[in-house]
């Protein structure tokens, strides 16, 4: 038994010290699904298979906007094996999207296609090989119209509209004014302005999107990739006039997310339809490129920022301004734009703060909800001009951060309540194990530069990803008869960063049980209670506390039936149930008897034992437009740290060390949050130094494939990564449990770029921080200290 | 070469048979067939993945020979008489391997769609290089592609794989 405690006698006082360790969370504790995945064993939405199974595809755009003339599936109807062949008139056409003001997409394309890849008809066949031929055999006729590529110049007078509702283009326009910019710009010692540039990234998941759909009589199943099972449910019973009682959502095995499979596919629609009008269960993919073109990976944007300072850097007010690069529909796009203001003043205090932004509409893959949504690269260009302003002043950049870091119990600009932030920690402890003030005291070696940021992310968005009064989390545990083994349900997502181990360890710790004795049921609608999913880094602190509550249920009435048979008065707390064993705390000499036995004699009086528990978001956030979006029950916060070499002939880039401090909250499993610090600074370091989808002049995408899209291998990645967690509790969240999965990614491409402009001292400004474009600011600054 | 079979529309079949996991395996494919979708559309070997079926990510390595292959760039054709080892073979019925071991101990993967893969490109550098530097074991991964873990616990596990210590 792993519970410390100890009698002692002090006086005539008999008193028990009881340690109260915990004994399934805060251990590194194997993974759940680790067998299953390590052997082969597990299944994804693409290794299911059912009896009389048809494959299915759709048909794509191969232009990036057209008018859609005619479409004739004749040809294509009558080759053998194929079963079904759609198009726009064989489906719904409610147009669906995140929010209503901007529903702007379709299973099929009506009228026109926006973008290369844009979805125009479907076939489901025998095999995938007769779908390829049925597709080449649908004749489609379009008037080519001319595009909008450049979201830079989408706004422009007499530029082609890629959606008729979205006048000059502009698919969002946010304008946010909080204190006195402008006076703040007047008081302060120095004003400084920078532009910075991003890129278009894809989160890239090694899993391909895929799902069976199986419609039978008045039932819909779907087996997908999704993030989000209850929003699944929710968007293909309104897209298809059902109730949500006949739309059932079973999650397989999820290869990787980060965001890319929040918002529906399309797939699933088609598949749906498909296997309605077939009979039979209807497997769709998308490949490798048709994943890169569905996208909804990161927004690319023009960054402008001015920030005010006093003498020592202290920030008296800032003003942003960002262009983003939406694509053709807007998806979860809305909330990234306004995602992209709302954060900057999540980690340093300042009291004006002025957000001005534009989500442009472009024949272009849709942008949506890539990993830290919305928030990196706006936090890499203020990183960037922050350093910017140091550098202006004689600052050393630790020093700049240190002096403008949010301290817990504050309020931000924007009316984000924060509790626990550990971000001076944070910084005094990466500058510990960076060396950082002794590097920046001696000097680094010609070539050789350091570079630091900082970055916080939501725990959990505090309103859901669409309207409705719904809690924010539940759950139900359901203890076997026998006591050995209880299941979690849960609508919670397990994309691989871990939730459904350690939402099993959180409810064994709460219900006084084993967490190797704990068995999930995640993802299925039909057995398990509401939970809106993995997106926006909520389900340890959401989820969370809904698995703490149902344990806590079950374990009071397991104490109560544990009283019963023990002959004791379950009053004052004094029984309890530890690690699976329940004993007195002030009649030590009482026999223990275990959760087991208690569990199968509540079954035998009581019948079947359940818990449930639910978890509902205190309001938060002010009134202004678009407060809702950024609020969070807590937020965490990190620092990271590059050193990096750049041979100043190539603009080639090593980086030497990687350190990341994260301040967490407390820690649930140690190593399954270091694997989500390693994967976000690893998707960090990707869009940093390689990551861009690249386009030819009519909008097609010319680095479609794992191979044209270089995201860093094995020997990419810099092997002294060190990366630590700060000792820090939140008073809201189950445990003092805070996100890190999110959060990581948004230093990242701030301190690679810090570090290299440390090097080389030139201003690089534009993302990826590839050779070339770091070659080019150092010809630049060559040519300037020349004049 | 395998025996050929024409059906009446004159379309060729072939006869292949392997070894797959110690068991002998026949199959008639056509000459395009690729060995990935016959192990898991025919065989049910599902364990396989398929990311790109360009031969970029990995995610279909096997073992040919105790070689790591693509198998999205192998025809069935080509495997003809070949013994292959899947993420299937590894474990036997009670016991692990000890890759596979160490990567669940040191959380080596997390959505584990690279995992098949990644765990057999680590069994065949360690049957070939028993003590491999980590360069090695950086370099025998370099095409397997995973977009969750950054590789820093992945290299940990092999390098513990190999008996060498390494802290968690
Ligand atoms: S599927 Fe074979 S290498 Fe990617
Ligand atoms: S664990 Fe997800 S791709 Fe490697």
């Amino acid at each position: 038994m792993s519970i410390k405690h100890q009698m002692s006698i002090e006086g005539n006082d008999l008193r028990l010290d009881f340690d109260k360790e915990y004994t399934q969370i805060g251990k590194s504790v194997p993974r759940i699904d680790g067998v299953e995945k390590a052997t082969g064993a597990g299944k994804y939405a693409g290794d299911l298979k059912f009896p009389n199974m048809l494959y299915g595809k759709i048909l794509y755009s191969p232009h990036a906007h057209a008018k859609i003339l005619s479409i004739d599936t004749s040809e294509a109807e009558k080759i053998p094996g194929v079963k079904a062949v759609l198009t726009s008139k064989d489906v719904p056409d409610m147009k669906y999207g995140i929010s209503p003001a901007r529903w702007d997409e379709n299973i099929f394309c009506i009228d026109k296609a926006r973008y290369v890849g844009d979805k125009i008809a479907g076939v489901a066949c025998i095999d995938e090989e007769t779908c390829y031929k049925a597709m080449k055999a649908i004749k489609v006729e379009y008037e080519v119209l001319p595009t909008v590529l450049d979201y830079r110049h989408a706004m422009d007078e007499g530029m082609p509209l890629v959606h008729d509702n979205y006048p000059r283009n502009i698919n969002t326009e946010i304008h946010q004014d909080f204190g006195d910019v402008e006076q703040a710009f007047k008081d302060a010692y120095h004003v400084r302005e920078d532009v910075f540039t991003g890129t278009r990234a894809y989160q890239n998941p090694i899993e391909r999107h895929s799902n069976v759909c199986i419609w039978k009589d008045d039932k819909l199943t779907i087996y997908p990739s999704s993030q989000s099972p209850h929003y699944f449910q929710y968007y293909v019973a309104r897209e298809f006039g059902l109730k949500m009682g006949q739309v059932r959502i079973v999650l397989p095995l999820i290869g990787g997310g980060f965001g890319g499979k929040l918002e529906p596919s399309g797939l699933e629609f088609v598949g749906s339809v498909l296997s309605k009008v077939t009979g039979r269960p209807v497997m769709m993919s998308y490949d490798r490129l048709e994943m890169f073109q569905h996208n909804r990976g990161r927004h690319q944007g023009t960054y402008r920022i001015k920030t005010g300072v006093d003498k020592n850097g202290k920030i008296l007010g800032c003003h942003t301004y960002f262009l983003l690069d939406g694509g053709a529909y807007t998806g979860l796009g809305i909330a990234t734009a306004y995602y992209s203001g709302a954060l900057l003043p999540l980690t340093y205090e300042f009291d004006n703060y002025k957000f001005d932004g534009y989500r442009i509409a472009t024949n272009l893959p849709a942008c949506g909800a890539h990993r830290g949504h919305g928030a990196p690269q706006p936090k890499y260009a203020f990183e960037s001009h922050l350093d910017n302003i140091a550098k202006d002043l004689g600052i050393d950049p630790l020093d700049i951060r240190l002096i403008n870091a949010r301290k817990p119990n504050t309020t931000t600009v924007n009316g984000f309540g924060i509790q626990s932030c550990e971000l001076t920690a944070c910084l005094d402890r990466i500058a510990e194990l960076s060396d950082w003030r002794e590097k920046k005291k001696k000097g680094l070696p010609q070539g050789r530069g350091i570079g630091i940021a900082t970055g916080s992310f939501v725990s959990g968005a505090g309103y859901p990803i669409y309207r409705n009064d719904w809690p924010s989390a539940s759950c139900m545990i359901r203890v076997n008869e026998d006591g050995t083994s209880a299941t979690l349900y849960s609508m919670s997502a397990d994309l691989g960063q871990g939730s459904s181990t350690i939402l099993c360890q959180m409810a064994a710790e709460a219900m006084g049980y084993k967490y190797e004795n704990m068995k999930i049921v995640c993802g299925d609608t039909e057995t398990a209670p509401l939970d809106f999913g993995a997106y926006a880094s909520r389900q340890t602190l959401f989820s969370g506390w809904a698995a703490k509550r149902a344990g806590e249920k079950i374990k009071k009435d397991i104490l109560e039936t544990a009283a019963f048979m023990m002959g004791l008065p379950n009053e004052d707390m004094d029984l309890d149930c530890v690690d699976g064993v329940i004993f007195s705390k002030s009649r030590p000499k009482v026999k223990v008897t275990t959760f087991e036995e208690a569990a199968a004699r509540y079954f035998k009086l009581k019948g079947p034992l359940v818990g449930t528990g639910v978890y509902t978001v205190h309001r938060t956030g002010g009134y202004h437009k678009g407060a809702p979006v950024g609020t969070s029950p807590a937020y965490s916060f990190g620092v990271q740290a590059a050193e990096m070499e750049v041979d100043e002939e190539t603009g080639k880039l090593t980086c030497l060390n990687f350190w990341d401090v994260h301040d967490c909250g407390q820690v649930i499993n140690p190593t399954l949050v270091k694997g989500q610090i390693h994967g976000a600074l690893y998707m960090g370091i990707g869009e940093s130094i390689f990551e861009q989808v690249q386009f030819d002049d009519k909008g097609k995408i010319v680095n479609g494939s794992m191979g044209g899209y270089l995201m860093p291998t094995a020997l990419d990645m810099p092997s002294n990564v060190i990366n630590e967690t700060v000792e820090s509790y939140e008073p809201v969240a189950p445990w003092g449990v805070k996100e890190c999965g999110e959060g990581s990614t948004n230093p990242t491409m701030g301190a690679f770029r810090n570090a290299i402009a440390d090097a080389v001292g030139a201003n690089v400004t534009s993302l990826p921080l590839n050779p070339e474009h770091v070659w080019r600011a150092i010809q630049e600054k060559k040519a300037k200290d020349k004049k | 070469m395998a025996n050929v079979l024409t059906d009446k529309e004159g379309k060729k079949r072939y006869l292949v048979s392997f070894t797959i996991n110690g068991d002998e395996h026949q199959g008639l494919v056509k000459a395009n067939t690729l060995f990935v979708n016959f192990i898991r559309d025919e065989l049910d070997l599902t364990g396989t993945k398929r990311g790109c079926e360009l031969g970029d990510c990995g995610s279909c390595t096997v073992l040919m020979e105790g070689k790591p292959v693509n198998a999205c760039l192998l025809l069935a054709v080509e495997a003809d008489g070949h013994s292959f080892t899947t993420i299937e073979g590894l474990a036997t019925t009670n016991k692990l391997d000890l890759v596979q071991e160490k990567f669940i101990e040191y959380g080596a993967f997390q959505c584990g769609y690279c995992a098949p893969g990644m765990i057999l490109s680590a069994k065949a550098l360690l049957n070939s290089n028993p003590k491999p530097t980590e360069h090695e074991v950086r370099e025998a991964i370099s095409g397997n592609l995973c977009r969750c873990t950054g590789y820093v616990n992945v290299v940990k596990a092999i390098l513990a794989a190999s008996g060498q210590e390494v802290e968690h």
